[in-house]
């Protein structure tokens, strides 16, 4: 029975902060202070994977979700000149309309938990969320998963991904005219006669 | 009954676990003091100078005296910081650089949580680390500061990628996430020849660059650049919060040193075969990747950030791609099994 308790005890911990932070990212005036509550919630998911023994996922959690993405919200963020004065007094505008669509969200939502029916076999997966730590590590079993039984879906996405990147590339590349640029090839070709000159200086005349 | 199975199985247990920390924690942090002032004695004898020589015997406690400074001087928060920000960025620096060493192996079973995915975990423990600095630039609410944190997490970030391919390679070679099992897979018949550092010898060149870049050390300290910035996002901070930057910092860098042998040279294993391996041979050689580490800052000018760019994202990542590629090719040509799946591993397990 004791064995039980503490893996229970974290899980609600780690929900509770989820939650709690998930609530504090909309919240917050401050959108770093939102960024940061957001790291907080990255992190307690993290812990709920740990606790269902999938360690894999849970630091792949903290190195791309917090380790990259949530840096880029930060790097965004940071430069945004908010004035949070004028964010204050536009509240009372779009409260009406707010409340609108979070009262269609919450009536879809009901509707929806309303005439949900649980599997029997929901059950046994929630037993088994991954396969034992002693037949395989869940970085083998998703390797398996991915590289073997996926692997033209898995490139697929890639490639997807790849496009979206160079997309965005293009969309902001642009070419000015006039600027000073440094070339590197040039730089590193350069030998010290043609970059060092020695001068003589007469005290009280300087070069000419 | 209950009560003595929740003694037994959590409270005895978590005790240990919690002494373990504390004991790792201190070593680490006394080790820190001596090699701090190691760093600068280092650069001193470079550049013919004597270093801390007054406080103790050759200035043994210099770094102590250091400690006891910081810690009695006033904390100064400036005018429209976000003070929450401003004392939690060098908060986070320090415990994330403090609980990356969980996962260290120092010797055979000595680890506090060997971990399947260790070596993810310590690579996500020290790429946080980019949070504190780019926090505590922000919350500075000045300009240098913020300007020295940005810079950082840009270079942290591009250094990461090309980390996170050279440990691949690696991993591909032994078929394991744990780091007790990197060490393991290079024990071999011929001592320091079994060693990472053979086969993968232009990874080991470019993980110590990268490691460099990624803990902000010179040549790569253009978050901190004084000539440019001042001093980077540490410009508003004083006493005990600098205190942590710059514990955290080192810790980083000790951390990155100890990372290097246990990938590239075998971790506690000996280099001579038929000496005895222990915990002395990881320290000797995460001592001698320190005295490196010294000797760089000391020899080496600071990179221009351009040039900083250019390194990370156009000659190493293609470089460490390349490797990886080059890696599991050899190893399917020549049908080179990894070391997870030999004999010897299962044989382990």
């Amino acid at each position: 029975m004791a064995a039980d308790v503490l893996p229970v005890l974290a899980f609600y911990l780690f929900s509770t902060i989820t939650v709690i932070s998930a609530l504090m990212v909309v919240i917050a005036s401050n959108p770093v202070r939102s960024v940061l509550w957001l790291i907080a919630a990255f992190f307690s998911s993290a812990g709920l994977f740990v606790l269902l023994g999938a360690e894999f996922v849970a630091m792949l959690m903290l190195i791309v979700y917090v380790g990259a993405v949530a840096v880029l919200f930060l790097f965004v963020v940071m430069m945004l000149d908010v004035d949070f004065v004028a964010l204050r007094q536009g509240m009372s505008e779009y409260l009406p309309l707010g409340a609108f669509v979070a009262l269609i969200l919450i009536v879809e939502i009901a509707l929806v938990v309303g005439f949900w029916v649980v599997s029997p076999q929901v059950s046994t997966l929630i037993d088994n969320p991954a396969p034992a730590i002693t037949q395989t590590t869940n970085t083998a079993a998703l390797g398996n998963i991915i590289y073997d039984d996926y692997a033209y879906l898995f490139q697929a996405a890639g490639l997807i991904l790849l496009v979206a990147m160079i997309g965005a590339i293009v969309l902001t590349l642009r070419t000015r005219e006039g600027v000073k640029k440094q070339s590197v090839v040039a730089q590193m070709h350069r030998t010290r006669e043609e970059a060092v000159a020695l001068v003589d200086v007469k005290p009280g005349q300087g070069i000419n | 009954m209950q009560e003595v199975s929740f003694v037994s199985e959590y409270l005895l247990p978590g005790l240990w676990v919690l002494a373990q920390c504390l004991i790792l924690t201190v070593c680490l942090l006394v080790a820190l003091a001596f090699l701090l002032l190691m760093d600068r004695k280092v650069w001193a004898a470079v550049q013919l100078r004597r270093g801390p020589n007054v406080v103790g015997p050759y200035g043994l406690f210099q770094s102590f005296a250091d400690f006891g400074k910081f810690v009695l001087k006033e904390i100064v928060i400036p005018a429209g910081a976000d003070k929450m920000v401003f004392l939690l960025a060098p908060m986070i620096v320090f415990v994330l650089a403090v609980i990356g060493w969980a996962a260290i192996p120092f010797a055979e079973g000595w680890v506090i949580a060997d971990l399947n995915v260790g070596i993810l975990y310590v690579l996500a423990m020290s790429s946080l680390g980019v949070l504190g600095v780019i926090l505590g630039g922000w919350a500075s609410n000045s300009k240098y500061p913020f300007l020295g944190g940005l810079r950082s997490a840009a270079q942290m970030v591009s250094y990461e990628v090309s980390i996170g391919f050279i440990l691949v390679s690696i991993l591909l070679s032994v078929g394991s996430l744990n780091l007790s099992d990197i060490v393991r897979a290079q024990d071999g018949a011929y001592g320091l020849f079994s060693w990472y550092w053979l086969p993968h010898l232009p990874m080991l060149v470019l993980f110590f660059v990268s490691a460099l870049a990624e803990t902000n050390r010179p040549p790569f300290d253009l978050p901190e650049a004084e000539s440019e910035l001042v001093a980077g996002y540490q410009v508003e901070y004083s006493s005990t919060p600098y205190l942590l930057f710059m514990i955290g910092e080192y810790m980083n860098i000790v951390l990155m040193c100890a990372m290097t042998s246990i990938l590239f040279f075998g971790g506690w294993l000996s280099p001579i075969p038929g000496l005895p391996d222990g915990v002395m041979w990881m320290v000797i050689k995460m001592v001698a990747m320190f005295f490196v580490f010294a000797m760089v800052k000391a020899i080496v000018p600071r990179y221009r950030y351009d040039q900083l760019m250019r390194l990370g994202w156009k000659v190493f990542l293609p470089m460490s791609l390349a490797w990886v590629v080059l890696t599991a090719v050899v190893m399917r040509v020549f049908e080179i099994t990894p070391w997870a799946a030999t004999a010897a591993a299962q044989a382990l397990n």
